[in-house]
């Protein structure tokens, strides 16, 4: 699924300045909760969460995660984006629900990350 | 596969370069007022296939080299330029990305867009195709270029260095409590891992588990220190603190298991994961702790690939 077509589906503002559109994200994971992104999420994905603190760059930046969605109206500080702006990752935000994003995105099409092996 | 990647590639360009970046500067223009066979000099020295028309500093025009031959097969080489030229004119700002200027080659099917700045309106460049093409490839080069030299520089150092063992070793600080700054030694790591040309699999392991160790070292202790050893077999990384310790290893090592207080569990993390994370993404994981003096956790992240790679 193309980034832009996420962005369409989610209703979401992108905030971390100029992306490409048509970059490919084939897999989403959610979770509040790091260790959980750490241990299954996988390189290239998308991260939907309504945690809001620099660790979740953090966990998107070493677990290879592109594309991080806040949800619920979560507004990241100035410092989540730049952190993000530097590791290249890109910033949504949506006043969906978790649910919802989670549920618009899986039935368009996004894969979950639990489709792939999950060995190391 | 390849091929998806290297459209992917140029498209990226198209965004992350400007008009202003591969437009021509040097532009010739003529008058209005001018009559048709006064474009013979220019187009034919310049060997140019278009000119933008300006009066007064205001870009009124565009005559290209179709208008002029269809003009001398029809003997009106007397005609004045503003009765031939095209006038109504698709112009493009110099600080949009260049992938507009593709859509509107696309969707027009011009040979060229004359480029006026935001500010004043005033002709800056002209662009073509063939700008679009020098550009990208310009950008491509220097890319390329940048990458060749940072596989020199970071990923032959084990072949160039001449000892019977060579080992890397780098080392990190980590505050204790201080959960703002956590983080910065497992994506310092993961950079510097992957400037010396590690793969990204390899380099993901690598800093998914030392953020984990980090992550327990600022939410339980008062510091400590993180050194990473990479020889062309392995990756060590030895993460220690001065305390509190863990009482119990065994269960600490259980999914799940927690002690963590309620502001790590706000932050996203605490839920029991760290160490299985950590064993998870390890092909090696010792494990040490002394109550009141201190946590050793050794790992080992073996690299059998490492020299097949060049």
């Amino acid at each position: 699924m193309k980034l832009i077509e996420i962005q369409e589906l989610l209703e979401a503002e992108v905030l971390t300045g100029k992306y490409d559109p048509e970059k490919e994200i084939q897999i989403g994971c959610s979770s509040d909760l790091m260790s959980e992104i750490l241990a299954f999420g996988k390189p290239g994905s998308i991260l939907l969460t309504s945690l809001k603190n620099i660790q979740v760059i953090n966990t998107a930046n070493v677990a290879d995660i592109k594309a991080v969605c806040f949800v619920m109206g979560k507004i990241p500080d100035e410092n989540i984006i730049n952190l993000a702006k530097k590791n290249d990752i890109v910033v949504l935000i949506t006043k969906l629900t978790t649910f919802e994003s989670c549920g618009r995105l899986y039935k368009n099409g996004l894969k979950s990350c639990s489709y792939f092996n999950l060995d190391k | 596969m390849d091929e998806i990647r290297k459209t992917t590639k140029i498209q990226e360009l198209t965004y992350e370069l400007k008009i202003k970046d591969v437009m021509s500067e040097n532009i010739e223009t003529v008058s209005s007022k001018m009559p048709i066979s006064s474009l013979r000099d220019i187009l034919y020295k310049k060997r140019i296939s278009g000119i933008p028309i300006v009066n007064d500093n205001k870009l009124v025009g565009i005559i290209s080299i179709e208008d002029f031959i269809k003009c001398l097969e029809q003997g009106e080489m007397d005609a004045l330029i503003e009765d031939k030229m095209t006038k109504n004119i698709k112009t493009l700002y110099a600080d949009e990305p260049l992938v507009h200027a593709v859509m509107k080659f696309e969707k027009y099917g011009f040979g060229r867009f004359p480029i006026i700045s935001r500010k004043d309106k005033k002709l800056v460049g002209i662009i073509t195709k063939s700008d679009i093409i020098k550009g990208v490839l310009k950008k491509l080069e220097t890319a390329y270029h940048d990458e060749e030299e940072r596989r020199y520089r970071a990923s032959h150092i084990f072949n160039d260095i001449v000892a019977d063992e060579v080992f890397l070793k780098f080392q990190y600080y980590v505050e204790g409590k201080n959960f703002d700054r956590a983080g910065e030694a497992a994506t310092g790591l993961k950079k510097t891992l992957y400037r010396l040309g590690l793969s990204p699999e390899i380099v993901r392991r690598a800093a998914i588990s030392t953020y984990e160790a980090e992550i327990n070292i600022v939410a339980f202790t008062e510091g400590g220190e993180i050194i990473a050893y990479i020889d062309p077999h392995q990756i060590k990384i030895i993460i220690t603190d001065k305390g509190p310790g863990i009482p119990d290893v065994k269960k600490a090592m259980e999914p799940g298991f927690s002690t963590a207080p309620g502001w790590v569990r706000e932050l996203g993390f605490g839920a029991g994961m760290g160490l299985s994370n950590i064993k998870k993404f390890t092909d090696k994981m010792t494990l040490r702790s002394t109550v009141e003096k201190g946590t050793h956790l050794e790992i080992i992240i073996k690299l059998s690939d490492y020299r097949n790679e060049d």
